[in-house]
C-alpha cells in the first residue's frame, strides 16, 4: 500500500528516513508549562541503526511516542515541530493516512510486554489484527502469515503458541509476540522503546541478537531508545544521547566511546561499572537531574559539571560541530582549554 | 577473616503451595529456594546472582524470618534464627537488617523521611526526643543527604535519594548485617554508582557485612568478595571474585557473563546463547535444574536423574555439576 | 486547592452555616404555632417564604430547625459507624489468622442484612426513638461497609514493601497499625463520611418520613414531609422544599466526596512498581516527582 501523497511521491535516496526537527513536547504543571523535550532534532536514514540514549527523564520516550502521535495527553506537541517520515508530515496528517503509516511503514515495540498486550485476546490475534488492519488477505493466509512471523521471530511451535494468551508465555517470549507485531507488515523504521529492560540479561542477549538478525534480513532502520549504555555500543551505528530534553551529543558510536565530548556522556561512561575493570570507586556524576519546570539557567548540565565556568551560566550552548559526524552541545567545543580545569561538584 | 562465620546458611527451602481447586487443596509447591547453603563472614559482602525466578529475593528474606523458611538451618553469630521467636526475634532484627530494591514501595508515603528513620531507634529503645534527632540528623549526613531533610516525605525525593533515605534507616539500629535486596537495580547508571560507593565505605567505616542480592553482574563485581550465581532455587556455583570472573566453570555462569552487554563498540562478542527460557520453579527438571538447557557435551542421562551437590573443585571454588565442566570459560576479565 | 474541591467545599460551607446559623436568624421558633386561625397552611408569602403547616407554624424555622437535627443524626451516626468500622477492621488486622478470617466472614454476614429492613424492624417495635438512640441505631447498623473498606485497605497496605521495612525493624502489630497504616486510611475514611452523611440525610428523611425516626413535633426534614403528606397537591410547599433542602444537602455531601476522593485518591495510592525517577532536589519547596518519564519498571 502506498501513502497517499501529500508529498513528493519520489523521495531522494539521500534523503533521510526520518526526520525530527525542533520537537517541542509540553505539559502543564502547577509551576507553568513544563518542555519535557525542548527542541530536539534528528534523523534517520534508510537501514540504519540509532540509538538514543538517556537516564529517566530526558525525554527520550516521548520523544519516541511523538513519531507516532501517541504522546499522551495533557502532553501536547507544540507548533515549531516537524516530523517528517518518508516525505508524509506525520504531525498534519489526517487519521486515515496515520493509521496507515501506524503498524505498517513505521512500527514501535513498547517496553513492557505484558501492559503493551491485550491480556484477553490470543498473541496470534494480535498479531493477526495488524494484517487485517492493512491488508485485505483471506483467513487462512493471514494465520499463515502469522505463524511464519511467529517462527521468524524464534518462538518454536508457533502454531500452538499462536493460540495462547500472553499471561501463559514469558517475558522474553512476550518480547518477541511484540516485535513480531512490529514487523509483520516489514515496516521501513521500527522504534523500539527500551525493548529488553524489563529482561533478565540472557533473555536480553537473545533479543538483541534477534533485532540485529531481523536487520540484516529486511534491512529495516532501527530507533532504539535505551538507558544503557552497553546496549548502545551492541546496536547502533549512531548515537544520540540526551538530558534533561534536549540533545546534548551525537557521534558515531565508535567516536562516542572513544572520545566522548560532552560532559555528561563522558560522565556516564565512566560512571558503569564494567566487568574486568574493578577500580576501588565507581566515578559518579553527581546531583541529579533537575525537573523541566527547574532547570538551571544557561546550560542545563552546568550544576553537575565539573568543567562548568562563566559563561555555562548565562549562555545555553548550540548544538557545534565536533567531527565530521559528530555534534556536542557545550562550550567547551569552542574553548577546549576549559577541559583541563576540572572541580569538585558539591554533592546534594 | 574469623574462622567461625558470622551467617551460616544450610540447606534453607521456601517451597510455597500452589492451590487449586474449590477447597483450596495443595495440588503443587512453587520450589523457590531448594537446598541454599552459604557462609558469610564478618566484613564480607556475598553477591547472590542470578535471574528472575531464581530464589534470590526469598533467600534474602528468609534468612531474616520476612518470609518464614520451609525447612533448614540459619545460624547467626551463633544463635539459631529459625529457633527465635517474640521479643529474641526482634532483637535479633537490630542485628539484621535489609534494603530494598524498590526505593518508592520501601518508605512509607505518609511518613516523613526523619520518622521513618527514627522508628528503629524508638522501637527498640535506642533514642528518644531530641537524642533521636540528633542521631537521624546524623545517619542523613553519613548517606550524603542533608540533615534538613528529615522533615520532607518521600515523595519530594529522586529514587537514589530514596535509597539513602533506606540505607540511613538500616543502619539506624546499628546491624552489623545487612541483605541488600537488589539496591541500585531500579537506578540509573549515574545514581546507581553513588550508591554503590556509599554502600562500600559505608562497609569499610562500620565492618558491615553483606548479602549483596543482584541481577547486574558488573555491579556485583564491584561489590563482592565472593559470588554465589542461583538458578531455580539452587546454588550452581560459589567463588571468590576474581575467580568467577576469570574462570567460571558453570556453562551457566558463563553464559551470564557473557551475556552482559559491553559498553564498547569494539568488543568482540562471544556470545553464548541458551537455548530456551528458564523452566517454571513450580515444575523444575528431575536430577540437575540446568540439564534441558546444557551445552556441556559431557551431559548424559545420570544428569537427569542425580541432584548434583555443591562441592569444591578448587580452592574456595565450589560447582555444583556431577561432570567435568569442559567448556572453555570467555575471557571478560583483563 | 483543584478546582474542583473549592465550589463543594463552598457548597458545604453554606449549608452547614445556612443549618447552624438559620434558626437564629429566622424570627420565628420552629414549633411556635403563630396564628392557629388566621395563619394555618399559607401558602408562601413574603412574610413566610416556605408559607406555613396546618397548626401555623412556619415552614422556613422548621427547614431550618429540621436541617440541624438532620445533619446533627447524619454526622454523629456516620462518626459512630467510622470509629466502630475502623476499630473493627484493625483488631481484625492485627489478630490475622483464623481470627481476622472468622471475623470478615462475620463482617460479610452482616452486610448481607438489608440495613433499611432492620431499621424498620426496630422502628415497628420499639416506637418512638430518641434522638441518641436514634444515633445509636443508625451508627450501629452502617459500620459494616467502614469495616469492611479497612480491612481491605490493611490487607493491600500490609503486603507494601514498607509494611515489610517495617517489620524487618521490629515494629510490632499495633504500633505498625496505628503508626505506619493507619494514616493511610485517614483520606478514605473522610470521602467515606462524606458519602456517608449524604446517605444518612436521605436515610432519616425516609425513616422519619414514615414515622420511625424523628418524632413530632420536633423538625426535621423528615417530619415536614410527613406533614405534608396527605396534601401534596394543594400545601405543595410543605413537601417541596423539605424535598429540595435534602436534595441541596445530599448534593453538597456528594460533591464534597467526589471532590475529596478526586484530590486524594489517585495521590495517594501507594505506586508499586516504579523506578528511574529525576530529582526535586527539595531546595525550592516541594516538587511532585516527575510524570514525565512514561518509562518506569522494576527489574524482575
Amino acid at each position: 500500500m502506498t501513502i497517499s501523497a501529500t508529498r513528493d511521491s519520489t523521495t531522494a535516496p539521500d534523503r533521510p528516513l526520518l526526520d525530527v526537527h525542533a520537537l517541542k513536547i509540553a505539559f502543564p504543571s502547577e509551576h507553568g508549562v513544563a518542555r519535557a523535550v525542548d527542541g530536539v532534532s534528528f534523523t534517520v536514514s534508510r537501514g540504519e541503526s540509532v540509538c538514543v540514549v538517556g537516564e529517566s527523564g530526558c525525554g527520550k520516550s516521548l520523544t519516541a511516542l511523538s513519531l507516532l502521535r501517541l504522546v499522551p495527553p495533557p502532553g501536547r506537541i507544540e507548533s515549531g515541530s516537524r516530523i517528517t517520515f518518508d516525505g508524509a508530515d506525520i504531525l498534519t496528517l489526517d487519521d486515515e493516512r496515520l493509521r496507515d503509516i501506524r503498524g505498517q511503514h513505521m512500527a514501535m515495540i513498547f517496553q513492557e510486554p505484558m501492559t503493551a498486550l491485550n491480556p484477553v485476546l490470543t498473541v496470534g490475534d494480535q498479531i493477526a489484527e495488524v494484517l487485517r488492519v492493512h491488508t485485505t488477505l483471506s483467513r487462512q493466509e493471514t494465520w499463515a502469515r502469522t505463524v511464519d512471523m511467529l517462527a521468524q521471530v524464534g518462538i518454536a511451535d508457533a502454531g500452538a503458541r499462536a493460540k495462547q494468551y500472553p499471561h501463559e508465555l514469558s517475558g522474553g517470549m512476550r518480547q518477541r509476540v511484540m516485535i513480531a507485531m512490529a514487523l509483520i507488515m516489514s515496516p521501513k523504521l521500527v522504534i523500539a522503546d527500551e525493548p529488553t529492560t524489563a529482561l533478565d540479561v540472557t533473555i536480553q542477549a537473545q533479543i538483541l541478537e534477534l533485532l540485529r538478525d531481523l536487520r540484516a534480513r529486511t534491512g529495516m532502520a532501527l530507533l532504539l531508545i535505551t538507558h544503557d549504555l552497553g546496549v548502545v555500543a551492541e546496536m547502533a551505528s549512531r548515537v544520540i544521547v540526551m538530558y534533561a530534553g534536549r540533545v546534548v551529543e551525537e557521534a558515531d558510536v565508535e567516536d562516542l566511546f572513544a572520545a566522548p565530548s560532552h560532559p555528561y556522556t563522558e560522565g556516564l561512561l565512566a560512571a558503569i561499572p564494567k566487568l574486568g575493570q574493578e577500580e576501588e570507586r565507581l566515578q559518579t556524576i553527581s546531583g541529579s537531574v533537575p525537573p523541566p519546570t527547574a532547570l538551571p539557567s544557561g546550560c542545563t548540565f552546568r550544576d553537575r559539571c565539573p568543567y562548568a565556568f562563566a559563561r555555562c551560566a548565562t549562555e545555553e550552548p548550540a548544538l557545534l560541530q565536533v567531527g565530521s559526524a559528530h555534534r556536542a552541545r557545550c562550550h567547551l567545543v569552542e574553548e577546549p582549554a576549559r577541559r583541563a580545569v576540572r572541580h569538585d561538584v558539591v554533592r546534594t | 577473616m574469623s574462622a567461625t562465620p558470622l551467617l551460616e546458611v544450610r540447606n534453607l527451602t521456601k517451597h510455597f503451595p500452589i492451590r487449586t481447586g474449590l477447597l483450596q487443596r495443595v495440588t503443587g509447591a512453587v520450589k523457590a529456594v531448594d537446598g541454599v547453603s552459604f557462609d558469610v563472614h564478618a566484613g564480607e559482602t556475598l553477591a547472590l546472582v542470578g535471574e528472575s525466578g531464581c530464589g534470590k529475593t526469598t533467600t534474602g528474606r528468609s534468612i531474616l524470618r520476612l518470609i518464614e523458611p520451609t525447612s533448614g538451618t540459619v545460624r547467626f553469630d551463633g544463635t539459631d534464627v529459625l529457633a527465635l521467636r517474640g521479643e529474641t526475634l526482634r532483637r535479633m532484627r537490630r542485628r539484621m537488617q535489609i534494603i530494598f530494591q524498590d526505593p518508592y514501595g520501601s518508605l512509607n508515603p505518609r511518613m516523613t523521611v526523619g520518622a521513618a528513620i527514627r522508628e528503629g531507634l524508638i522501637v527498640h529503645g535506642l533514642a528518644e526526643g531530641s537524642a533521636a534527632d540528633r542521631r537521624v540528623a546524623t545517619l542523613l549526613d553519613e548517606v550524603g543527604l542533608r540533615p534538613e531533610y528529615a522533615a520532607r516525605y518521600p515523595h519530594e525525593f529522586s529514587g537514589g535519594q530514596r535509597q539513602r533515605i533506606g540505607i540511613a534507616r538500616a543502619l539506624a539500629v546499628e546491624p552489623s548485617f545487612i541483605v541488600c535486596d537488589e539496591p541500585v537495580s531500579a537506578l540509573d547508571v549515574s545514581v546507581q554508582a553513588q550508591v554503590v560507593n556509599l554502600l562500600r565505605d559505608l562497609q569499610r567505616e562500620r565492618g558491615l557485612s553483606y548479602l549483596f542480592i543482584a541481577h547486574d553482574l558488573a555491579v556485583v563485581a564491584h561489590m563482592a568478595d565472593r559470588v554465589a550465581v542461583m538458578y531455580l532455587g539452587r546454588i550452581v556455583e560459589l567463588a571468590p571474585r576474581r575467580t568467577i570472573f576469570s574462570t567460571p566453570l558453570m556453562p551457566y555462569t558463563q553464559a551470564l557473563l557473557s551475556a552482559v552487554p559491553v559498553p564498547d563498540p569494539t568488543a568482540k562478542r562471544q556470545r553464548i546463547l541458551l537455548p530456551g527460557d528458564p523452566p517454571s520453579p513450580a515444575n523444575p527438571p528431575s536430577g540437575c535444574v540446568f540439564h534441558p538447557r546444557c551445552p556441556n557435551p559431557l551431559k548424559d542421562a545420570e544428569c537427569t536423574r542425580v541432584v548434583p551437590p555443591l562441592e569444591e573443585k578448587s580452592r574456595g571454588h565450589f560447582v555444583a555439576c556431577i561432570k567435568q565442566p569442559l567448556l572453555h570459560p570467555s575471557s571478560h576479565a583483563s | 486547592m483543584s478546582r474542583r474541591l473549592s465550589p463543594a467545599f463552598v457548597l458545604m460551607a453554606l449549608l452547614v452555616a445556612v443549618v447552624v446559623a438559620g434558626p437564629l436568624l429566622t424570627p420565628y421558633a420552629p414549633n411556635a404555632q403563630l396564628d392557629i386561625i388566621a395563619l394555618r397552611s399559607q401558602a408562601p408569602s413574603l412574610a413566610h417564604p416556605f408559607g406555613t403547616d396546618a397548626v401555623s407554624r412556619d415552614v422556613l424555622s422548621r427547614v431550618l430547625d429540621g436541617g440541624r437535627v438532620s445533619l446533627a443524626l447524619a454526622i454523629l451516626s456516620v462518626s459512630l459507624s467510622l470509629v466502630v468500622g475502623t476499630l473493627y477492621g484493625a483488631m481484625s488486622t492485627l489478630a490475622g489468622g483464623v481470627v481476622d478470617s472468622t471475623m470478615r466472614r462475620l463482617l460479610d454476614v452482616a452486610l448481607s442484612i438489608p440495613r433499611l429492613l432492620v431499621l424498620l424492624a426496630v422502628g415497628a417495635l420499639w416506637g418512638a426513638l430518641s434522638f441518641p438512640a436514634l444515633v445509636l441505631l443508625i451508627g450501629f447498623t452502617g459500620w459494616f461497609d467502614t469495616a469492611r473498606l479497612v480491612t481491605d485497605e490493611l490487607r493491600a497496605l500490609r503486603a507494601q514493601e514498607f509494611s515489610l521495612a517495617a517489620r524487618a525493624m521490629g515494629v510490632r502489630g499495633p504500633r505498625l497499625l496505628w503508626r505506619h497504616l493507619l494514616p493511610h486510611l485517614l483520606p478514605t475514611l473522610v470521602i467515606t463520611a462524606s458519602f456517608g452523611v449524604a446517605g444518612t440525610i436521605a436515610l432519616e428523611a425516609g425513616l422519619s418520613y414514615l414515622g420511625l425516626g424523628i418524632q413530632a413535633p420536633q423538625a426535621s426534614w423528615g417530619t415536614i414531609l410527613r406533614d405534608g403528606a396527605g396534601v401534596v397537591q394543594s400545601e405543595w410547599w410543605l413537601s417541596l422544599f423539605p424535598g429540595l433542602a435534602t436534595v441541596f444537602a445530599v448534593l453538597a455531601c456528594n460533591a464534597l466526596g467526589d471532590a475529596l476522593r478526586e484530590r486524594f485518591a489517585p495521590n495517594h495510592v501507594p505506586r508499586r512498581a516504579t523506578s528511574r525517577d529525576t530529582a526535586p532536589i527539595p531546595m525550592t519547596g516541594t516538587t511532585s516527582p516527575s510524570a514525565f518519564s512514561p518509562s518506569r519498571t522494576v527489574r524482575p
